[in-house]
């Protein structure tokens, strides 16, 4: 049975991408940037997932106004890196994992989410940033990535509770998967930035601290949270935040918050990160509890041949 | 027709890319889409009053795209990400762009956030009416900001 262990929130500045694609990294202004992703990286190499779910925007790369799909989920596959005026970003062309995709795709859209499916598509720094930051600059990137496209762009976005109950179908959508898979959530966008307009440049430390508090505490509470607060107090773009809640809505309500790191500013945004780890499951229980909660799992399981599987192969997830 | 009122409109300096803009602006945003290519940047910047023929723009937004406006852009249902492959095409960086909205020379800007950014305080309403909420709050000896701007903004958006 696949399971999501973890989930990761990254901001995805695209002048990050260009600091790393022309080898300013060691610059004092992007060195201060990329040393908090440094144990993030460390972090991610012990992890090692089997798949990614990378929930992002695209920034009129892939998608004009032509058509604007609220959730567009990634099924193909492979995603090409989008030329985005400069030509496309020197990163590997993103590996999906259609079997697990389509298998989303189907359990989302019975539980009530229209998704868009997608079967072609570039993806743009809004994806590729996040990866760089939490994979490096590897030849290939280390594992498939499912990218889910969310329109921040054309308001209104998604509210933030839509996001987060998504990130619960989608945590169904993965446990329900029969292979052995370790899956990690990315949410990425934000933290407080406007890039339009007179008051373009506002930065609201405040607010990102208390963003990044109940992500990891309160959740629910955060969903409730309307868009023209995130505008009016986290920047017109700022709204794109709503994505981390897909993410926490993958993870168990109950949460450890293993790292975060937050900087003011890349380029005309606040940088925030956070990695939030569930907790092993039957960590801590007496066998007998173990093998309890395995045959209520089993005896949820509709389908007689997958219900002898599961009876056959417990469902006890690993720790690490 | 003039703009429905939305909750958001209170908020300074900001021109939300909602529906109703991007109804207006559909013409501007898929002139700024096809900058993407190189032929069309050519044929743009050969002769651009003749090649924004090809996008059905007001005359509003057609003079605000050769004057360079971009408020005015955005405020014709532009949208940021689109009309920043114009200033691409331009030849312009992004925070050249950013200091132009906010009336600021790029180095006053790139300053401003090297110093933490723009400041909410005093950015956050144009009727007053988020920012006045404040002190009547703090009055109940409450230090927890973010729930009284929340309160605030629900019920508000619940009058909108």
């Amino acid at each position: 049975m696949a399971r999501i262990i973890a989930g990761v929130a990254s901001s995805h500045v695209p002048a990050i991408g260009a600091a790393i694609d022309n080898h300013r990294t060691e610059e004092p202004y992007w060195k201060r940037v990329f040393s908090g992703f440094e144990k993030s990286k460390e972090w991610m190499a012990k992890a090692k997932p089997d798949v990614c779910i990378a929930v992002y925007n695209d920034h009129a790369s892939a998608f004009s106004v032509e058509f604007v799909p609220t959730f567009a989920l990634g099924c193909a596959a492979e995603f090409p890196p989008a030329d985005e005026g400069w030509g496309p970003r020197p990163v590997p062309v993103v590996k999906g994992h259609p079997e697990l995709a389509a298998h989303i795709a189907q359990s989302v859209i019975l539980d009530e989410f229209d998704l868009t499916v997608v079967n072609k598509m570039e993806v743009d720094h809004g994806l590729t940033v996040p990866l760089n930051l939490l994979f490096g600059s590897p030849k290939e990137w280390p594992c498939p990535v499912i990218p889910l496209a969310v329109n921040v762009v054309l308001y209104p976005p998604p509210t933030g509770h839509r996001c987060f109950m998504l990130g619960r179908a989608i945590r169904k959508a993965v446990e329900s998967y029969p292979e052995d898979l370790r899956v990690v959530v990315f949410g990425t966008g934000g933290m407080s930035h406007q890039i339009s307009g007179p008051r373009a440049g506002l930065i609201n430390s405040k607010f990102d601290k208390a963003f990044l508090d109940n992500l990891t505490k309160d959740p629910a509470k955060l969903a409730c949270m309307p868009h023209v607060e995130y505008m009016r107090e986290a920047g017109a773009e700022g709204v794109e935040m709503v994505m981390w809640l897909v993410m926490r809505g993958a993870l168990d309500d109950k949460v450890e918050e293993v790292y975060r790191y937050y900087t003011v500013p890349a380029s005309n945004t606040a940088v925030g990160h956070i990695i939030l780890e569930n907790k092993p499951r039957g960590a801590g229980r007496r066998p007998a509890a173990r093998k309890r909660a395995a045959a209520r799992k089993a005896k949820t399981v509709k389908s007689p041949a997958k219900r002898a599987a599961a009876l056959a192969k417990p469902t006890i997830i690993r720790g690490r | 027709m003039a703009r429905e009122h939305k909750d958001y409109e209170d908020i300074p300096g900001t021109f939300v890319f909602d529906q109703e803009r991007s109804r207006q602006g559909y013409g501007i945003n898929m002139f700024c889409m096809s900058l993407m290519k190189e032929d069309n940047r050519k044929a743009f910047k050969a002769n651009e009053a003749e090649y924004l023929k090809r996008f059905k723009l007001t005359p509003e937004q057609t003079d605000a795209v050769l004057r360079r406006d971009y408020n005015r852009m955005l405020e014709l249902g532009g949208n940021i990400y689109f009309t920043a492959k114009l200033g691409a095409t331009d030849g312009h960086s992004f925070q050249h762009l950013a200091a132009v909205m906010t009336g600021s020379t790029q180095e006053d800007y790139a300053k401003m956030m090297l110093g933490g950014g723009r400041s909410i305080e005093g950015n956050r309403s144009k009727s007053g009416k988020a920012a006045a909420a404040k002190p009547a709050r703090a009055a109940k000896g409450s230090k927890a900001a973010k729930g009284k701007s929340k309160t605030r903004s629900k019920a508000r958006s619940k009058r909108g």
